[in-house]
């Protein structure tokens, strides 16, 4: 079995957290944004397989197991804000919701 | 018996504590129970004692009974010890009974108060505090139980704070007896560093040995406690503040500013009697601010419109009378008016309470009238409190005591023929203006019909006090009427002899003339104000009624020279380079905050921007390291 070698490997994870990371930066609509931070856990979670893999240890799998976990729970939770959000004000741009800090705001809730 | 003479201040105190901490659980029923039930136990206690005490006197003349020691450092040890004398017997009495009697008169009082918890709490405590005030050995726990009446006397007067009128007159009340308090705690100070000890036997023992009679230290040291026994009871020149603490409900005025605590600074006196021997300048100052206070607060009470005002002047009239007393040397005098004031004046207030309350809170004497047919139970026990503030000849307990100070400020050693005048005049006005109160109140035509009729929690204590002020004179007759003199043989052993004046009047003499003068004030407010065939302008309408009106003025002057530059300097002062420092670190505080909080813009994308931006320079640093 033709093995890549780990820089190649790190490579593609750090590619992928990059668009992840600009994906989050550039996108204004909320579902995306939530899915550009999935793409960076899994890249993370990516980084775990990929070192497990090449020193022969199990530690990598079960940190990935963990990650999937968080970034599971991170999603539901994630899913149903956007849900309200888009009930409230029926829109999805993140950045019409910069007056959240704001108490008037609130209080029409 | 000396056994449980700790639990005569300590049960109102711990009715205190159970209201205070449970007022939101237990029921209205249980505080009035608690309230009353625990100050009349003391009641109990302190008759049992006095029972005890007169059957069999103990050796020197008092128990005493230490329950813990309190501060023990340095040299100096105060404990909390109580001290039953004859003197503190008295007092004990007049608290607990009188108490006794208008905390169950609060019940019906301040049935619909909302407060109703709060009030008996305070009240509470303030008994104790002035138990322990009166028991107390030493002079620092003494202190103690003083600054605490002052904090109930605060607490009371402005118990219905919502007004802020009551909130002044509360502040006053508490600043101006705070200036006496003051002095006081000055002349606990200069005692300790003379004598090393704050108890009182000792002191009283120690002070002739170290100081002679009219030496510097003995004046200064009495002038100082002397300013503390003015700012409590309310004399010539810190009198101001009692008529305004007429603002808390009438039980207060009748068990704080009338029975009690307003005579405090008398029981001072009559404690550290052997100081104020030592310092004649003193003594005779005692007597002339008496003389000058009676004077001044009769005329004041003559022209008030306000029923409880009238009151008010006329206690620290009465008081008054009291410093003459004790500023001729008769001790015991001073006393026995302290505790025939405390009977009548708390009936008068009491009653005065209940018509207010009635008369749907109407204060003002004009807008009363014809209330002798509509509440005839509150007549008859005013009228008999009234005579005895009028001291009517024989009858009433008032002309006993009162005319015991009067033939003592004229046929004592030092007494002077000045202080008898004054004190004869001050009786001209005490059954003028009392019998104005009388006559307006009572007699003439009905302006304000009442309510309904007091009910039998409000009445009791109004006949029981009746019931004393006549017959409570009879314990102590003058020596030419009868040979009966319990109240001066239980307390003379306690006080210094008096020198009588021996080629003096006949005391049968100066006795017919306060009779007379009395009955002949009571006639001329009869003339006056029902028969109306002397006019009552001089009275009511002048310019010179008008200046007795504010009090003469006090309050205007006190005002100009004290308040306002006080004001003004605290003004200027408000704009100090010390105040710049601290100002200006407020000032950094908030820009800087503000500044802060220019990034907290709710853009989610700029966060996350900003978490990046960290990121890489975090990971920069730590490459190049």
């Amino acid at each position: 079995m033709m093995t890549v070698p780990l820089e190649i490997q790190i490579l593609l994870a750090g590619i992928l957290f990059l668009i992840g990371l600009v994906g989050l930066l550039v996108r204004r609509n909320i579902i995306y944004m939530l899915m550009s931070i999935e793409l960076m856990l899994n890249s993370a979670a990516m980084v775990f397989i990929m070192g497990g893999a090449h020193w022969g240890q199990a530690d990598g799998q079960v940190m990935f197991i963990f990650i999937l976990t968080v970034s599971a729970a991170e999603v539901s939770v994630g899913l149903a804000l956007i849900l309200q959000m888009y009930h409230h004000y029926r829109t999805l741009d993140a950045d019409s919701m910069k007056k959240l800090k704001d108490n008037k705001a609130n209080a029409n809730l | 018996m000396t056994k449980f003479i700790w639990l005569i201040p300590v049960l109102p105190l711990l009715s205190f504590l159970i209201i205070a901490l449970f007022n939101r659980v237990i029921p209205r029923k249980a505080v009035a129970i608690l309230g009353v039930g625990s100050v009349a136990l003391s009641a109990l206690i302190t008759i049992i004692a006095g029972i005890r005490f007169l059957s069999s006197p103990p050796e020197g003349g008092a128990f005493t009974t230490i329950i813990y020691n309190w501060i023990n450092a340095g040299g100096f040890s105060a404990d909390i010890a109580f001290r039953i004398d004859a003197l503190t017997l008295v007092f004990c009495f007049v608290i607990t009974f009188v108490g006794a009697l208008i905390h169950l008169y609060s019940v019906e009082f301040m049935e619909e108060d909302d407060d109703f918890a709060r009030f008996f709490a305070y009240m509470n405590l303030f008994v104790s505090s002035m138990l322990i005030l009166v028991l107390s050995n030493n002079l620092l726990l003494l202190y103690l139980g003083w600054e605490g009446v002052g904090l109930c006397s605060y607490l009371l007067i402005g118990f219905w704070y919502k007004d802020p009128a009551n909130d002044y007159a509360a502040r006053k009340a508490f600043i101006v007896t705070r200036i006496g308090d003051t002095f006081m705690i000055v002349g606990l100070f200069l005692l300790f560093v003379t004598f090393g000890t704050l108890n009182i036997d000792t002191l009283l023992h120690q002070a002739p040995l170290k100081w002679s009679s009219g030496s510097p230290v003995a004046t200064i040291a009495a002038l100082l406690l002397l300013g503390g026994a003015l700012g409590k009871s309310a004399q010539l020149p810190l009198q101001t503040w009692l008529p305004d603490a007429m603002a808390g409900p009438s039980p207060v005025s009748a068990l704080i500013h009338a029975a009690t605590m307003v005579t405090a600074g008398v029981y001072l006196i009559a404690r550290m009697n052997v100081l104020f021997i030592l310092a004649p300048a003193v003594q005779l100052a005692i007597a002339m601010i008496g003389a000058a206070t009676l004077l001044i607060a009769g005329f004041s009470a003559l022209t008030q419109h306000d029923l409880k005002r009238v009151l008010a002047y006329s206690t620290i009239s009465q008081i008054g009378y009291m410093f003459i007393a004790l500023g001729v040397g008769a001790w015991s005098a001073a006393i026995f008016h302290f505790m025939i004031h405390a009977f009548f004046k708390a009936l008068l207030f009491l009653g005065a309470g209940s018509i207010i309350l009635l008369l749907h809170e109407e204060h003002d004497m004009h807008k009363m009238g014809g209330l002798r047919k509509k509440m005839p139970v509150v007549f008859w026990t005013f009228l008999i409190g009234g005579a005895s503030l009028s001291a009517l000849p024989l009858i009433t307990a008032g002309f006993y005591s009162k005319d015991q100070i009067l033939w003592f400020s004229l046929a004592s050693g030092i007494g002077s023929k000045w202080l008898w005048l004054a004190g004869i005049a001050g009786a001209l006005l005490t059954s003028l203006y009392t019998f104005r109160m009388i006559f307006l109140v009572f007699f003439g035509e009905a302006k304000t019909e009442p309510k309904h009729q007091p009910g039998l929690l409000m009445t009791i204590p109004l006949i029981v006090l009746a019931a004393l002020s006549l017959l409570g004179g009879f314990i102590e007759l003058p020596h030419n009427l009868g040979p009966v003199q319990l109240f001066s043989k239980l307390l003379n052993p306690l006080f210094p002899a008096l020198n009588l004046n021996e080629n003096g009047s006949p005391e049968w003499l100066i006795q017919l003339i306060s009779a007379v003068i009395a009955i002949g004030g009571i006639y001329l407010a009869y003339l006056i104000f029902n028969k109306k065939s002397i006019s009552s302008d001089i009275i009511e309408k002048s310019l010179l009624s008008h200046f007795f009106y504010q009090g003469w003025g006090f309050d205007r002057l006190y005002n100009k020279i004290f308040v306002k530059p006080l004001v003004w300097l605290s003004q200027i002062d408000k704009k100090d380079f010390v105040d710049k420092i601290y100002s200006s670190v407020a000032r950094a505080t908030s820009y800087s905050g503000a500044l802060l909080s220019r990034t907290q813009s709710g853009r989610l994308r700029w966060y996350v921007m900003v978490m990046v931006g960290g990121l890489i320079l975090l990971l920069t640093i730590m490459l190049n390291l």
